[in-house]
């Protein structure tokens, strides 16, 4: 039976990790090479690498973050972040990311999913959403984008339906009404997506404890779970998350 | 020397380096004559059959690689390169949606039959998500339900039951040669062999952590005592 996924998400500035890291046991915690492979040997299911850079000259440094990764890690990595176009994107799956993640480029370009699925295959196009609740609306999703500050007046649902059919192979999908607000993930939203779209949903923002993995799985109805500081605090360990996933029935790589 | 084949579709580094972790020696080509004087092949998956075997066929590599597997070169395909291992492939292939097209990708044709999309559906008419992204759980093939082990040497010291990383969206034909077998929607074969030592695996063993490196050592063993 096929696993869920937990997946750590690392954010990247300069070839360092941000938003704070005080992980247990590591020489240098700021290091995302040293932090994966940590997660790595939690069995994390795979690992994502978001490049929050501003400049193209930084981008060099992600890229050869892609490169250490592919020589040191023996899991799936995703790298995200700022790619426009599908050169952008060769760069980063020729030095070994199996997976680049697309966003605001992606919403102002629908293309560019159907031109890097044809050139790198679905498998390696995931669709990231960043989704806030429309006020008054309990079912309705705006999708924003240039890191969540600018509204777009699309609908999440229909977006993520739009993606999947343009050829993105998974929707990364963010609350950013839940993320860093430890309430757990928005499962209505979550389940929304799940709902409309064919290929795997990943569920993000708002993890805070152990039993909101669970709840992204069994009511957001999601494919993979993803999370990122209560990993990099050290508060929970990824296999003593997938072993409370277990405990509630969930299928889980051990 | 291992020759893992550059068909010009992307990267090849994590299996060139997945190979060398384990010590082997690897030169990564496209020159179909250095591909022919290898010890090993290995054909790693990256873009659609179509698009594949239409490189491998104008660098001359199709036939290179076919001659080697029929002289019992060791050789492993690795997902895309595992299909390639069949005679022909729906994915890319100009009329894919059409049902009666004749137009598909021909492969190695080293094993029998059709690639084709996975189905999306099982027999109770539950959906499954598709790509088939993650870690699934790889066992012996259903007819070999009571060995405790798998039967080839590809999955020795491999407990039946592994996880291994899946991505992908296309099935190979089941058929004898199936040596593993996995189950998202429905089952199907996951591993196969052909003779002693041509091998495809459906997952990444590249990307499979230490169930992954245990195979690709497996590999690399029967490519030594060839």
């Amino acid at each position: 039976m096929l696993a869920k996924r937990v997946i750590p998400c690392m954010d990247v500035k300069d070839g360092r990790v941000v938003k704070g890291v005080n992980f247990v046991n590591l020489r240098d915690a700021g290091d995302p090479i040293e932090l994966a492979s940590a997660y790595d040997a939690q069995k994390a299911d795979e690992v994502i690498f978001l490049d929050i850079t501003a400049t193209s000259d930084d981008r060099a440094t992600t890229v050869e973050l892609a490169s250490h990764a592919s020589a040191s890690l023996h899991l799936p990595y995703c790298v995200g972040g700022g790619f426009r176009s599908v050169a952008d994107i060769r760069r980063m799956i020729a030095v070994g990311a199996d997976k680049v993640s697309v966003n605001s480029a992606a919403v102002t370009n629908p293309a560019l999913i159907a031109e890097a699925a044809r050139a790198f295959g679905t498998q390696a196009i995931v669709c990231a959403i960043d989704a806030k609740a429309v006020a008054g609306n309990p079912n309705k999703w705006e999708v924003y984008v240039a890191g969540g500050r600018k509204a777009t007046g699309i609908d999440a649902v229909a977006w993520a339906r739009e993606a999947a059919r343009l050829g993105a192979g998974e929707i990364l999908l963010t609350s950013m009404d839940r993320d860093g607000s430890r309430d757990g993930f928005d499962c209505a939203l979550t389940r929304a997506v799940a709902r409309a779209v064919d290929i795997p949903v990943i569920a993000s923002g708002g993890v805070g404890k152990l039993e909101h993995f669970a709840e992204g799985i069994i009511e957001g109805e999601a494919d993979a779970v993803l999370a990122a500081s209560v990993f990099h605090f050290g508060e929970l360990t990824v296999r003593q998350v997938k072993e409370h996933m277990r405990s509630c029935g969930i299928p889980v790589r051990l | 020397m291992i020759a893992v084949v550059d068909y010009h579709k992307g990267n090849l580094l994590s299996v060139q380096r997945g190979l060398e972790a384990l010590g082997a020696r690897v030169l990564v080509t496209d020159d179909a004559a250095a591909i022919a004087r290898a010890d090993a092949i290995v054909l790693p998956g990256v873009g659609a059959f179509a698009d594949a075997a239409e490189s491998m066929q104008a660098l001359g590599q199709l036939a290179a690689v076919r001659e080697r597997i029929a002289l019992g070169v060791p050789f492993l395909g690795i997902c895309l390169g595992m299909h390639l291992m069949f005679e022909e492939g729906t994915e890319g292939a100009p009329q894919e949606d059409d049902e009666e097209s004749s137009h598909n990708a021909q492969g190695l044709a080293v094993l029998p039959g059709v690639v084709d999309r996975m189905p999306r559906t099982d027999a109770q008419g539950r959906a499954y998500k598709v790509p088939h992204v993650g870690w699934n759980q790889v066992v012996p093939p259903a007819g070999d339900k009571d060995a405790a082990v798998f039967a080839s040497p590809l999955f020795a010291g491999i407990d039946p039951g592994e996880f291994f990383y899946f991505t992908h969206s296309y099935v190979v034909p089941d058929g004898p040669f199936s040596i593993a077998e996995t189950t998202h929607a429905t089952a199907f074969p996951c591993a196969v062999q052909y003779g002693d030592a041509a091998f495809g695996v459906q997952f990444h063993p590249e990307k499979s952590s230490d169930a992954g490196s245990k195979l690709l050592g497996n590999f690399i063993a029967i490519a030594k005592g060839a």
